[in-house]
């Protein structure tokens, strides 16, 4: 990776001050992007948990619009045609900001709609693999067994019950548009994840970096481990780094072991449950070590 | 000044045209989509220098206007009944941000039982969204209303988005001759200056649409109602210079022999010729009528209606939509700006017209004869169901009250 640390500046676009909750992935994933992108960027943020972050006590020193929850791509399709009828559109960069709900689900139409049509934008999704604004309701990729209020754990449910293989990969979906850059991205991997953002934004066209984002409230994890339960999301084959750059997939980060999925889980109250049922576990661990072969993830 | 023969849907592609709007984005729907067509092809002959956006969705037509306004360019969408009803969320959105848009709305009926005919109950139901609305009777007037709208919505003492309805197929198909303003004029008219509204700049960086307590709600909503009503004025304004400049005289009411008359008919859209024509037969007939045409909708014209009704001694509001186990909507304007005035005149409530059923002369001829008959003790019948159809309700078991 070309970036280093030493070429990110000291300026905080992102300022402190927001009212999100400590130990939050997304705003953290956000103050990491704007780094890289700049001042000359427009943000448009699909209602989510950052509409309260940063539209409370407003804390952005970019334009900044908070706006309708499923409407990010069709704004960013709208400025990016006015930006240029104006002639205003040379060193401007527009970036998407929305929760998986905001892109996976209820945005899922805007977004496509913008990508197919090939505007030029950058849209970072960040996953907290829930609907978190609204208190933790499940979205189309919250995972297999994790608990939430819409599909909670109990005598009768394992908690959210669509098998890994069907969890919605947006990644996958967004480079099936056949647009230039497409990644996930992981905040225990900053220079990784900002490498992806700045590439992202140079490419010619729409391009999305998909961000895992713990969520302490939400995941039940200790707000001090945010980064740490990023890490262990990777390292167990739970997360996986990669991009696709015009089609064509790279892994970014190759593990030569895969850790069990119980170190990640155990983290989270959301999984607690699971941690006495190894039926489940064995499930789990199954699905994520054969797609790590199948991918060629090890080695 | 060019003279064309066109359409309504035509003229609204035209008016948007010589506004030189910058972005338009909007779906198909029928009977709205010729408009959108013809504008994509104006781009595409090089007549019209703007970007257009295929969307997706009409919510997605309205989100993304709301982004061209927001980076300061003009912007144009149009829609019709299911596509109006799907944008519903951001068109209240685009009065909240004060961003002065323009819509032309293909008036037609919403689902279900599926129709693809004309009534107002579209643009009814986004009557309270904060956007001005006007209801056209002509092509000509369709294509200066346009105008006019840009020039009111970004008065800085508006900042209210505009909606410019016209009927489905009675206005949107109908053809007629239509007189061009040219483009120096329009420029002139309504000049395109630096958005009067916050912008998202990367010069000048704001954050825009923040969450707001109801420590100042209210007052943001109440600045909303302030600059509709502001809205009169302005709109009076840009009617007086659009005939000084264009020599077309427009007005917020439109009376026709309403003097000395005994019963008044108010209606709105491409009725309102209908009226006028049935008005003139029934005073061959020697009954004492006149016709009151509702153009501006939005902001409401209050004291234009007190004015024009205060002689009368019936009242008979006829709608296109339909407020469900009461009657029209418009009745309800109608009312509310009489109802303290003493004496005030007998209302009477029709609805006529709903999903495409043509109102005729003769249709306006039954309202006139029943608001004629209509005795003055102050009694008030429920609405009336003018044109519905006894024999189909009694085949359903239903009796026509
Ligand atoms: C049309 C609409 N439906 C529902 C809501 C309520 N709502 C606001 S935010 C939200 C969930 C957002 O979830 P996500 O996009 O995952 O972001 P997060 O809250 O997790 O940051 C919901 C359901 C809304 N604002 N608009
Ligand atoms: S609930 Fe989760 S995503 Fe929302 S602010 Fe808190 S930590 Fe961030």
């Amino acid at each position: 990776m070309s970036l280093k640390i030493r070429d990110l500046p000291n300026e905080e676009l992102v300022a402190p001050g927001n009212s999100g909750c400590p130990g939050c992935g997304a705003t953290m994933g956000a103050r990491m992007a704007m780094k890289v992108l700049g001042s000359r960027t427009i943000m448009v943020n699909g209602t989510g948990c950052m509409t309260v972050n940063y539209g409370v006590l407003a804390a952005a020193r970019f334009p900044y619009l908070h706006m309708l929850f499923e409407t990010t791509g069709a704004v960013l399709s709208g400025l990016d045609a006015g930006l240029r009828s104006l002639g205003k559109r040379e060193g401007v960069t527009l970036l998407g900001w929305a929760g998986d709900g905001g892109t996976a689900d209820i945005g899922f139409q805007s977004l496509s709609g913008a990508v197919e049509r090939g505007h030029k934008f950058v849209y970072i999704c960040y996953d907290n693999e829930s609907y978190m604004n609204t208190g933790g309701q499940r979205s189309g990729v919250t995972p297999y067994g994790a608990s939430t209020t819409t599909c909670p754990a109990g005598k009768r449910s394992i908690g959210e019950s669509r098998p890994m293989q069907r969890r919605k990969d947006m990644v996958e979906i967004m480079a099936a548009h056949g647009i230039p850059y497409a990644a996930t991205a992981s905040l225990a991997f900053p220079m990784d994840y900002m490498a992806k953002v700045k590439r992202a934004a140079e490419v010619d066209g729409p391009s999305y970096v998909h961000l895992l984002s713990p969520c302490p409230p939400g995941w039940g994890s200790n707000d001090e481990l945010t980064v740490e339960v990023s890490r262990l999301a990777v390292e167990t084959g739970m997360w996986i780094l990669y991009e696709v750059v015009d089609g064509e997939r790279k892994f970014n980060k190759r593990l030569k072991t895969l850790r069990p999925i119980t170190d990640y889980l155990k983290t989270q109250k959301r999984f607690r449950h699971l941690l006495d049922q190894p039926e489940e576990i064995e499930k789990i661990q199954s699905f994520v070590t054969k797609r790590a072969e199948r991918l060629g993830l090890l080695g | 000044m060019a003279s064309v023969f066109v359409s309504g849907n035509m003229a609204a592609a035209i008016g948007a045209r010589q506004a030189e709007v910058n972005v338009v984005a909007a779906y198909p729907i029928t009977p709205q989509t010729s408009i959108v067509e013809y504008l994509a092809k104006f781009v595409a002959d090089g007549e019209l220098d703007a970007q257009t956006i295929p969307v997706e969705s009409e919510h997605s037509a309205m989100a993304a206007c709301i982004g061209a306004s927001l980076a300061g360019a003009r912007a144009f969408t149009a829609s019709s009944s299911q596509g109006l009803a799907l944008m519903h969320e951001p068109v209240f959105a685009a009065a909240g941000l004060r961003l002065p848009l323009v819509m032309a709305v293909a008036n037609r009926a919403l689902s279900h039982p599926v129709t693809i005919w004309s009534d107002h109950s579209d643009s009814m139901a986004e009557r309270d969204s904060g956007w001005l609305q006007f209801y056209c009777e002509t092509c000509q007037e369709v294509l200066d209303t346009i105008i006019i709208g840009y020039r009111v919505a970004e008065d800085a003492r508006v900042l209210l988005p505009a909606m410019v309805c016209l009927d489905g197929f009675y206005l949107s198909h109908l053809s007629e001759p239509v007189s061009v303003p040219a483009i120096e004029d329009v420029r002139r008219f309504a000049p395109k200056s630096a958005p009067k509204y916050p912008i998202l700049d990367v010069d000048d960086p704001k954050s825009i649409g923040l969450v707001i307590s109801p420590d100042f709600f209210t007052e943001f909503v109440y600045d909303k109602h302030a600059s509709m009503s502001m809205a009169r004025d302005v709109t009076e304004e840009a009617f007086a210079e659009f005939e000084r400049m264009f020599g077309r005289r427009y007005s917020h009411l439109e009376s026709y022999r309403i003097d000395d008359a005994e019963v008044v008919l108010v209606g709105m859209g491409t009725m309102a010729g209908t009226i006028r024509v049935a008005v003139d037969g029934l005073r061959a007939r020697g009954m004492r009528v006149g016709a009151l045409k509702i153009k501006t909708y939005r902001p409401f014209p209050g004291e234009e209606i007190r004015r024009a009704l205060r002689g009368a001694r019936v009242v008979a509001v006829v709608d296109r939509a339909v407020t469900y186990g009461t009657g029209g909507i418009a009745y309800y304007d109608v009312a509310r700006e009489l109802v303290n005035e003493s004496p005030h005149p007998l209302l009477l409530d029709f609805v006529a017209g709903i999903g495409g059923r043509d109102i005729t002369v003769d249709t306006i001829n039954r309202v006139a004869e029943q608001a004629l008959a209509v005795s003055l003790d102050g009694r008030r019948d429920d609405v009336t169901w003018v044109d519905a159809n006894k024999e189909t309700l009694a085949i359903w078991g239903l009796a026509l009250r």
